[in-house]
């Protein structure tokens, strides 16, 4: 007798919690992110930015995949997204090209899908709603033109590139940013470019490689931090010096929490931002989508530059990443 | 002639041929290859760095050498179990946080908990070889895929850092020391390997389970056991290569530790003149294939190819050193000239 009651009141509980969720799923919006992975600092405050805006408080249900840097683990995480039929899709693609197939997907099933960070090149660009990120040339420029302020009209500016993966957007974006403005002042000499993969190891083989070449390198660009702090310890393996007092200027992008560490060690000379803290971006774009607005193509977030005169230490204490 | 052709028949003939080509190749483009300088206490030069980051893929390239002569298949997993390893130790040592100055626990019993677990990752794939059958890549496929996720979990998707001068040590050098540290450990691990092989019957017992496993056991070799311990000792390398790789950037970075060495450790044997189908090895022949890769990768950074060609130079190589070793291309060579001879013979009686 008693345990017939307890199983009748245990399936009564167990029906009216599902009843409360499914009532509570159906106001909130789900969002699919697709992330690269974890490679870097940047990429786990961008995977920190969504965590902390999709929120059930925020009325949204975040499904999160990490595709561990292979595309077609992020095409298998859109399948799924559709299969759940999710309200949005993000992605932030590891390579530009082969999504065709995946997004048509998406559209046949009415599935926005918002890029972030990383473009697509896609022919038929109405497979994507819009696409969120930094300005990857712009940020190059900066990055050139404070060179061009550090140097002046200096003789002979001896430049390497320690590059990002090749084809990434990145890494094409801020090497096409950089040439554009150093292409006009014929004093800043390209020496060398090779790609360090956005890895702290690889960044450390290509420096110890260029330090072997070239005697009279005066300024490292690495497309990220990561390379930066190889690129770093490469130059002081060799006996040499860098930062604002050594022999070397290194400048790197993204700008994690690690680069002011070194700026305010005395062995990075200064990053240009890239900003990762996406989430609230692209809330702001699914929020008007809801509300039927149009919205537009591509979307730039706020960028900064940070260099060694600047009071490093209070801009460290307020950083998020 | 006949000085020559006992010399071209031999077995490591072949592999140092091709790393003295390559080194050929790398001093006409790059003039000062072989300049050896002090910096900093340390030797410097472009032959160090081939000899310094080639270090980890020589580590795994003998462990591969046994694992491919005993089971005739190839462990892809050893990419990842260095990942796995480096995340085990730097969790540990850090204490589980994302970024610490100074050791939360012993690094050394952090060092050595990684290679506990690279060892028992090592037993994992050995057990579903040996024991369950299953064919090698199949069984080491599931550390493969599994290991970066279980790096990933144990470091929470983090880089964690372990910012202490003595953690670099085994990536870098000793102080007075102008060695780097990995030169001494591939050393030690290639010699005692060898020692061990050469001293005991372990190696010819090896190759005796990897030709005919059945034959072997009839005559009473332990192959499931000597199968298991390949892949056991294959773990084992790949423990100590991710400590090296961890060491060097003094981090745990789980999506990029080892990836893709699995395949240049591969290579590797398959350059050093082994054949994958198991059975007869040489395990100085893979340590060159493992050397004369790291030769090419450091000779096109020296010439500055632009980095998206790099894979073309690359795969060009590969496939001239693997034509130059393959025995068909040898017989054809012969036929060819013995056809010359004959027409010349020919044309001499007429």
């Amino acid at each position: 007798m008693n345990k017939k009651i307890v199983a009748l009141l245990s399936v009564a509980a167990v029906a009216s919690t599902m009843a409360v969720n499914v009532s509570a799923e159906e106001d909130l919006i789900t969002v699919g992110y697709a992330q690269v992975g974890a490679e870097s600092d940047w990429r786990t405050a961008n995977t920190e930015s969504f965590k902390s805006t999709f929120t059930e408080e925020n009325g949204y249900k975040l499904i999160f995949d990490d595709a561990q840097q292979k595309q077609e683990n992020q095409i298998k995480a859109i399948r799924n997204f559709i299969q759940q039929d999710v309200d949005y899709i993000v992605v932030a693609p590891v390579v530009e090209t082969g999504w065709e197939t995946v997004l048509q997907e998406a559209k046949d099933a009415g599935i926005p899908v918002i890029l972030s960070d990383r473009m697509m090149d896609v022919a038929d660009d109405s497979l994507y709603t819009c696409w969120v990120g930094g300005n990857f040339v712009k940020e190059g420029e900066t990055c050139a033109n404070w060179l061009v302020d550090k140097f002046g009209d200096e003789e002979e500016v001896n430049v390497v590139t320690i590059q990002g993966t090749i084809g990434a957007s990145a890494q094409i974006g801020r090497t096409e940013g950089v040439d554009n403005v150093l292409k006009d002042h014929a004093n800043f000499k390209i020496l060398d470019q090779q790609s360090g993969e956005f890895t702290q190891a690889k960044g450390q083989e290509v420096m110890e490689s260029f330090l072997k070449s070239y005697d009279d390198i005066d300024v490292v660009i690495c497309e990220n931090d990561n390379e930066a702090f190889g690129a770093i310890d490469a130059i002081k393996a060799a006996g040499k010096t860098c930062g604002p007092e050594g022999d070397i200027c290194v400048v790197s992008f993204d700008s994690v929490k690690a680069a002011f560490e070194a700026m305010i060690a005395g062995d990075l000379n200064a990053t240009f931002e890239c900003n990762p803290l996406h989430g609230p971006r692209v809330a702001e774009i699914i929020q008007k989508l809801e509300a039927g607005e149009e919205v537009d193509k591509i979307q730039y977030v706020d960028e900064g530059a940070f260099d060694t005169t600047m009071d490093l230490e209070a801009i460290l204490a307020e950083r998020l990443y | 002639m006949e000085g020559i052709k006992k010399l071209t028949s031999k077995r490591l003939f072949m592999p140092l041929f091709c790393l003295a080509i390559m080194m050929v190749v790398a001093v006409i483009a790059s003039p000062d290859f072989f300049k050896i300088t002090v910096q900093n206490g340390v030797l410097y030069g472009r032959v160090i760095d081939v000899i310094n980051r080639g270090s980890e893929v020589v580590i795994l390239a003998v462990g591969m050498t046994i694992v491919v002569a005993a089971s005739a298949g190839t462990d892809i997993s050893v990419g990842a179990l260095m990942a796995v390893v480096a995340a085990v130790t730097c969790a540990f040592v850090a204490g589980g946080q994302q970024s610490v100055n100074e050791y939360v626990n012993n690094p050394i019993l952090g060092v050595l908990l990684g290679i506990l677990v690279g060892i028992l990752c090592g037993c994992f794939n050995g057990f579903l070889v040996a024991k369950m059958k299953i064919q090698p890549m199949v069984a080491t496929l599931i550390l493969f895929t599994a290991g970066r996720g279980i790096a990933q979990l144990l470091t929470n998707g983090q880089i964690t850092y372990v910012r202490v001068e003595s953690f670099k040590k085994l990536g870098s050098s000793l102080p007075g020391v102008p060695i780097p540290t990995s030169v001494f450990i591939t050393i030690f691990v290639v010699v005692l390997t060898l020692f061990v092989l050469k001293k005991t019957a372990l190696g010819m017992y090896v190759e005796s389970v990897g030709i005919n496993p059945t034959a072997s056991r009839l005559v009473g070799l332990n192959s499931t056991l000597i199968i298991f311990g390949a892949y056991a000792f294959s773990g084992l390398c790949a423990s100590i290569a991710g400590l090296i790789n961890c060491s060097r950037i003094y981090s745990a970075d789980a999506n990029n530790i080892g990836l893709n060495l699995e395949l240049d450790a591969i290579l590797a044997v398959a350059l050093g003149g082994n054949s994958l189908g198991g059975g007869k090895f040489s395990l100085i022949g893979s340590v060159i294939g493992a050397y004369t890769i790291q030769a090419l990768t450091t000779t096109l950074y020296a010439v500055s190819v632009s980095a998206d060609q790099i894979p073309v130079y690359k795969a060009i190589v590969v496939i001239i050193i693997v034509s130059l070793q393959s025995p068909e291309l040898g017989k054809w060579i012969r036929s060819a000239k013995a056809k010359k001879a004959a027409r010349a013979g020919k044309g001499g009686i007429a």
